[in-house]
């Protein structure tokens, strides 16, 4: 388990790396060398969470480090799953260290195990966590090409092309990036939160109850829904639309980590440690 | 091997000639060779005594021969002799301006020449074709040899390896280039993209022509004169609007190259403002070459309308050249690399005549031991005797076989002179 762990870190410093070099170098085989260990990477963060389940006959997201892992395992297959369709490589100098520092942070939190309950297998509690999660990565990515999109736009309008200018490509595969990703976070969290209310009947007998991450994930999905509707009505689209996908990934993660840290609720257990 | 022979320690690389850094336009243009002009050059120089191999370049910015030679001073008086004959202009004219570079020096040139880093434009692509065309021309009138050949070849794969390995060809270093390039930074691909020509003049039309080339959609010309309009629509295969529909037209179209003769602005903050609801924000791009310039400035300001005029494009290319400048040193370094394969591969060749020699040597002195014994052996049948030959030629070949590997590889670890020297003297060869 150890050094599949180990391995899935040391791909990913290395998928970093290999976009890094990129970056700096704009020599092609970087690239593919850095998408290489990504998808390695990511075949070993499906390990860990195999293993992780074989282990301990639970699916592995009761505390903070194997959510951590899955998470993980999210943001690294949603990025593979953009490089086919878009082919945009300047998106791994985001998603490589993002991955990578997901782990890393994983794999420093001591495996203190929560409190498995017998209901820990329902099939609508593990499409919940790996739903919802696919969909925060999806977002996750969404705010990345919303940055690389406001660099891309200010050497544009001010006319001042910095180090980023050749090395970003245009500003319309940049906003059709995001725009997909949000597309597909959304209905991802969607469901997400389809199948979190119905695990809630199922297990307390209640659709709602008010729990702060339940009130913090509406929020957060009402945000991307009044994004994606002035898209399609009034045409949000470029700079705002970069804007409002930053500030909807900063309500994610407040959702994901702030409101447990913070406001406490009944999802504790899973991202606490 | 026999051809080598003819006294390759004497031959020089040189090359001779004047560019754009030497000879202003006006002394060019009267010296510059057409194709016919380079065909009677490689005649009647590729025949004179001193000059063994000629190959000649001549473009608009230059003309150089590149010359095997027996003789510089001579090779070179025939070259300045031959153009102020042919083209009618005193050597004195074009004397000053006229360079001639020997050995690893004329070897750089070419190499520099090839791969553009001695372009008026650096990087810019035509001079390979050029070079190449004009080496194709030597071979057809087989003036080009063993070095030449050899020389040749390596400029142009030289060349190729700067293109590839540094950014001396990259970007924009003309106005409506650069237009382009910073279109395909916005829209990404261009294909489909609907453009208006407001106006007429070069660079705006030379930038429409880019936007066909890059499979943009429609073309839309709107000009003051309807008839001016049309006819510039059916160049471009699109159509011709009046002057006063452009606001209309700015819901549809997604770049706007403007280039009129219009005192105050054509398309005003306003105006695009409102346009941009109705066009759900899609991107607008005004490319701006007027001088007054035509479209407001604030228009940049707009969320997704982007504005440059021809300023801002000049800063682009202004910014490209120094990339290209900068590059260009990376590439003198892949220069200065082949270079100095190149003079090994020279040197190499210098041992030829010496292992030739030795060779001469051993062969007088088997034939003349062989004789000897012939004559005392007389019984000898006529296979026997063959036998004999084989074996004492396959000796030779055997003993001689690691000193030519020597004298050969030498060349590539220099000093190449000092073991050849010593070899002729061990075997007393002249």
């Amino acid at each position: 388990m150890n050094i599949v762990i180990l391995f899935t870190i040391l791909f990913y410093l290395f998928g970093t790396a290999g976009y890094f070099a990129y970056l700096f170098l704009q020599k092609n085989y970087m690239q593919k060398w850095g998408f290489f260990f990504i998808s390695a990477g990511f075949l070993c963060n499906c390990l860990i969470i195999c293993f992780g389940y074989i282990k301990s006959g639970w699916f592995p997201a009761q505390n903070l480090r194997e959510t951590l892992f899955i998470a993980g395992w999210a943001v690294s297959g949603i990025f593979i799953i953009l490089h086919h369709k878009f082919n945009l490589r300047i998106l791994g100098i985001y998603a490589a260290p993002l991955v990578f520092a997901v782990i890393m942070a994983a794999s420093l939190i001591p495996d203190s195990g929560g409190a498995i309950k017998d209901i820990s297998n329902s099939f609508w509690l593990i499409s919940h966590i790996l739903v919802i999660l696919s969909g925060d990565a999806a977002l996750a990515m969404a705010c990345g090409a919303g940055v690389f999109y406001l660099i891309q736009e200010h050497a544009i309008k001010t006319k001042k092309r910095g180090f980023f200018f050749k090395r970003l490509p245009s500003l319309e595969l940049l906003d059709s990036t995001g725009y997909f990703c949000i597309v597909l976070g959304f209905t991802f969290i969607t469901i997400g939160l389809i199948t979190g209310l119905v695990y809630a009947k199922v297990v307390w007998g209640r659709f709602w109850g008010w729990d702060p991450k339940e009130v913090w994930s509406v929020i957060t999905w009402f945000l991307y829904a009044a994004l994606l509707h002035q898209r399609l009505t009034v045409g949000w689209r470029g700079r705002k639309a970069a804007i409002m996908a930053i500030i909807g990934f900063a309500a994610v993660l407040f959702t994901f980590f702030g409101v447990n840290f913070i406001l406490g609720g009944h999802h504790e257990e899973f991202t606490k440690w | 091997m026999s051809d080598l022979e003819i006294d390759i320690k004497k031959t020089d690389i040189i090359l001779a000639g004047l560019n754009h850094k030497t000879a202003p336009i006006e002394l060019r243009e009267r010296i510059a060779f057409s194709q016919e002009d380079i065909l009677r050059a490689l005649d009647v120089l590729g025949n004179q005594p001193a000059i063994n191999e000629i190959t000649v370049i001549s473009t608009c910015n230059r003309v150089e021969a590149l010359m095997v030679v027996q003789d510089k001073v001579e090779a070179v008086e025939n070259v300045k002799q031959f153009s102020s004959e042919l083209k009618n202009v005193p050597v004195s004219i074009f004397d000053e301006s006229f360079y001639v570079h020997i050995g690893d020096e004329a070897v750089r040139h070419i190499f520099r020449v090839a791969s553009s880093l001695d372009s008026m434009m650096i990087g810019e692509p035509q001079i390979l074709g050029q070079v190449k065309a004009a080496y194709l021309t030597s071979t057809q009138k087989k003036t080009s040899g063993v070095i030449l050949n050899r020389l040749m070849h390596r400029a142009f794969f030289v060349a190729k390896r700067i293109r590839t390995e540094t950014g001396i060809g990259d970007h924009a270093v003309s106005i409506s280039y650069a237009a382009i390039e910073l279109c395909k930074k916005i829209f990404g691909s261009l294909t489909d993209k609907k453009a208006l020509l407001a106006g007429a003049g070069e660079m705006a039309e030379l930038a429409v022509e880019h936007l066909i080339r890059n499979k943009a959609g429609d073309i839309i010309v709107a000009n003051r004169t309807f008839e001016r309009g049309l006819e510039l629509a059916g160049r471009f295969n699109g159509y011709a609007i009046k002057f006063d529909e452009i606001t209309e037209y700015l819901k549809t179209v997604d770049i706007v190259i403007s280039s009129t003769g219009a005192q105050n602005f054509i398309i005003t903050r306003d105006q695009v403002k409102s346009v941009m609801r109705i066009r759900k924000n899609r991107p607008l791009f005004f490319i701006d070459i007027a001088v007054p310039r035509d479209i407001d400035p604030e228009i940049n300001r707009l969320n997704n309308a982007y504005v440059y005029d021809i300023d801002n494009l000049q800063d682009v290319i202004s910014e490209n050249i120094e990339d290209r400048n900068r590059e260009s040193v990376k590439g003198d370094r892949i220069v200065d690399e082949a270079v100095i394969n190149f003079r090994k591969w020279c040197e190499s060749l210098k041992a030829v005549p010496t292992i030739v020699a030795l060779r001469k040597k051993f062969d007088a002195i088997a034939e003349a031991e062989i004789k000897k014994t012939f004559k005392s052996l007389n019984k000898l049948s006529a296979d026997e005797k063959n036998a004999i030959n084989i074996m004492i030629n396959s000796l030779i070949n055997k003993i001689l076989h690691d000193p030519t590997i020597f004298l050969k590889r030498n060349g590539f670890m220099g000093d190449s002179a000092k073991y050849i020297d010593i070899t002729k003297k061990l075997f007393n060869l002249n």
